[in-house]
């Protein structure tokens, strides 16, 4: 996994509530064996106007012109503003793995569905939530300023502004440490395989059913 | 201390409290399908490690099967390699599997509690996040994605933060005609798809406590819809009469020490929860979902709503959104939409009492001349025989349904059985997302006997009027 310590980048909002893990990345490109190369199908439906197939050159498909992604001004953001319940629906990982591979390395919502925060975690994008209000006015300053970047600090816990104002945000700590360090928890919790072996042990005896 | 439900498994499941606050739990059951796992085991391999405890783990394709024509093999190459690359898997890594030839092969939800692998206090977790369906034994069940599927795999444990407690209760008769997808969709639009984020909930009240296994299941199943980490429901007799006597429940030598265990399994009388809510069984009617959230649902009596009725600009925006999508208009009277196409099945409705009440809607009539395609489609290979014994799948056929075979299907259509762009189905499943049952597909998320029902209608009805109707 990438380390995460400073970021400072281009931010595209994306101002919709409940958007869900289909949207961010159908169905049909699930059926592929690999953790990369879902990039160009981000939020498929919404930035193409044809139907998406896995392996499908992408360099000319049809775009809505509409959709923020497709908008030059936006092009190689990697922090992504969005609505509240940011992720909700499906566990599908390919979900934060997608917006990965497109770039993004940062999502600020003022909140987040509990599988999908989860899983940004493990594949080194930092999902930020800040009050509703403030998502709601960078949204505004994004969409005004062509060009509006952001500077997110894990160290510090903070979001800057491009006139230099500062939001701190909150993160567990084991999840920031692992960020910080791009560690892998299996190893971390491989550690402790002789207590899960105890406690193995112990639940043989209250619960034999189980084994 | 008095402790709920969802307390008393947690701490059964503490291998370790680190310092920082997070949870080493020990996973009981891990159960793995095509789609969420292949990444899983490639990092094992790339990493050198091997499963922590194979006989904890269980393996079924159902997301990407076809339902029909199963004699030819998977047609779709890609599908093929990704349900090839779970058998190989399971294979390299000894673990079992229940695959495309195996009658007990289904969707890993309804194949869980049927063979008992799914037992009251286990902790569950799958790389699907409808796995809050098996919470209905009293179980704290999971979706989790595929990382921790590997970690699972690796370690047997998971690192977790504890949830909040919720209990929604619910009390009372429900009028007939309401079932546990009824009730899901109604608590659903009451709390909104993030009313649950952060908590496990618990499912309580008279009117809970009167509903069979597969409405537990079916109310379990959408309590991630309700962006909730896991619904329960507390152990009691209907609970241990579904365990018994399944093959992979507890052997007779300990079955009487599991049920002692398993009758501790509810919530202490003085118990606290984060977060209460109650309801009326008698306030909840039919339900019918009319836009692209499930929290977008009503009463099959109510009216599409006009995004003006909206709490505030961000609802309103979304409403609009919506109904543009879903071609509606508002005002529309939900009796008055017309569907193409109907779905009944998946984790969320596709056990046989789903089949059984949706047969008994159908027979001896026939599907409505617009319906384009009726579906059933079993929730596993046993689920399928058991109806076939019991003749639904003829009262199904001679309406002008088709009988499938098992998957997840046009749930959320990764294989054949799709909705085309604008068509509109009722659908037994539990997402009307956007694209969910195919690109620009409109979806309805009702229970089996309003499924069937509008499959004969060719629009919405009341089931509870379904005598008057005939």
């Amino acid at each position: 996994m990438e380390v995460f310590t400073q970021l400072e980048g281009i931010v595209v909002p994306l101002n919709r509530a409940n958007v869900d893990t289909d949207a961010i990345i159908p169905k049909q490109f699930l059926k592929s064996i690999r953790r990369t190369g879902y990039g160009p199908y981000l939020f498929d439906e919404w930035r193409y106007e044809d139907r998406g197939e896995p392996g499908m050159d992408c360099t000319n498909r049809p775009q809505r012109k509409d959709f923020v992604l497709n908008q030059p001004r936006y092009a190689g953001a990697s922090i992504l503003l969005a609505g509240e319940n940011f992720g909700c629906g499906s566990s599908r990982e390919h979900a934060p793995w997608a917006l990965l591979d497109y770039g993004f390395r940062c999502i600020i919502a003022p909140s987040f569905a509990d599988i999908f925060y989860n899983n940004c975690f493990k594949n080194g994008i930092l999902p930020v939530v800040l009050d509703e209000a403030v998502v709601q006015r960078l949204m505004a300053e994004c969409e005004a300023q062509e060009g509006y970047r952001l500077i997110v600090d894990l160290p510090q816990q903070t979001i800057t502004t491009p006139s230099g104002e500062h939001f701190s945000f909150a993160v567990d700590d084991f999840r920031k440490h692992c960020l910080l360090h791009g560690l892998d928890d299996i190893g971390l919790t491989l550690q402790h395989a002789d207590e899960i072996r105890a406690y193995e042990q112990r639940r043989k005896q209250e619960a034999p059913w189980l084994f | 201390m008095a402790k709920t439900l969802f307390d008393k498994v947690w701490d059964q499941h503490v291998v370790r409290q680190n310092d920082d606050g997070s949870t080493l739990l020990y996973i009981d059951r891990h159960l793995v399908h095509e789609v969420t796992s292949p990444q899983a085991f490639e990092g094992l391999r790339l990493a050198g490690r091997r499963p922590w405890r194979t006989a904890a783990t269980v393996a079924t394709p159902d997301h990407n099967v076809p339902t029909i024509h199963r004699e030819q093999g998977i047609t779709d190459p890609v599908s093929r390699v990704q349900v090839e690359a779970l058998d190989a898997n399971c294979r390299e890594f000894g673990i079992m599997e229940f695959g495309l030839g195996d009658i007990r092969q289904g969707v890993v939800h309804v194949v869980g509690p049927e063979q008992g692998l799914t037992l009251p206090g286990m902790t569950v977790v799958c790389g699907d996040s409808h796995t809050s369906t098996h919470g209905a034994f009293g179980a704290i069940a999971m979706g989790i994605g595929t990382s921790e599927v590997e970690h699972v795999l690796a370690t047997q444990c998971l690192i977790q933060k504890k949830p909040k407690t919720m209990r929604i209760r619910i009390e009372g008769r429900f009028p007939n005609g309401v079932t546990g997808k009824d009730i899901a969709l109604y608590i659903i639009g009451k709390i909104g798809t993030a009313g649950g984020t952060g908590h496990a909930i618990e499912f309580a009240g008279s009117a809970v406590r009167g509903l069979s296994m597969e409405g537990r299941m079916s109310l379990c199943n959408m309590a991630i819809e309700a962006g909730a980490r896991c619904g329960m429901v507390a152990v009691d007799d209907t609970t241990i009469d579904y365990v018994r006597n399944r093959p992979f429940g507890p052997d007779a030598a300990c079955w009487a020490q599991a049920e002692q265990a398993w009758r501790t399994l509810h919530s202490d009388a003085d118990a606290v929860f984060d977060t209460e809510v109650q309801f009326d069984a008698a306030d909840i009617a039919p339900q019918v979902s009319w836009g692209t959230s499930p929290e977008m649902v009503l009463p099959v009596t109510a009216e599409i709503p006009a995004p003006e009725e909206a709490r505030n600009a961000v609802q309103a925006e979304g409403w609009r959104r919506a109904l543009e999508y879903m071609g509606l208009k508002p005002h529309t009277k939900i009796t008055d939409i017309q569907v193409d196409k109907v779905f009944i099945g998946s984790c969320t409705n596709g056990r046989i009492e789903d089949f059984r009440a949706a047969a008994a809607i159908v027979r001896g009539h026939k599907v409505a001349d617009n319906i384009k395609l009726a579906m059933a489609v079993p929730g596993s290979g046993l689920v399928k025989q058991q109806a076939e014994q019991e003749g639904l799948d003829r009262i199904f056929i001679e309406a002008g349904f088709e009988w499938r075979d098992p998957g997840c299907s046009m749930c959320l259509a990764m294989n054949a059985d799709r909705l085309e762009p604008g068509e509109r189905c009722a659908s037994t499943s539990n997402r009307n997302f956007e694209g969910r049952q195919g690109m620009g597909g409109r979806t309805h998320l009702v229970s089996p006997a309003m499924a069937a029902a509008a499959a004969i209608a060719g629009h919405f009805v009341d089931v509870r009027d379904w005598q008057e109707v005939q």
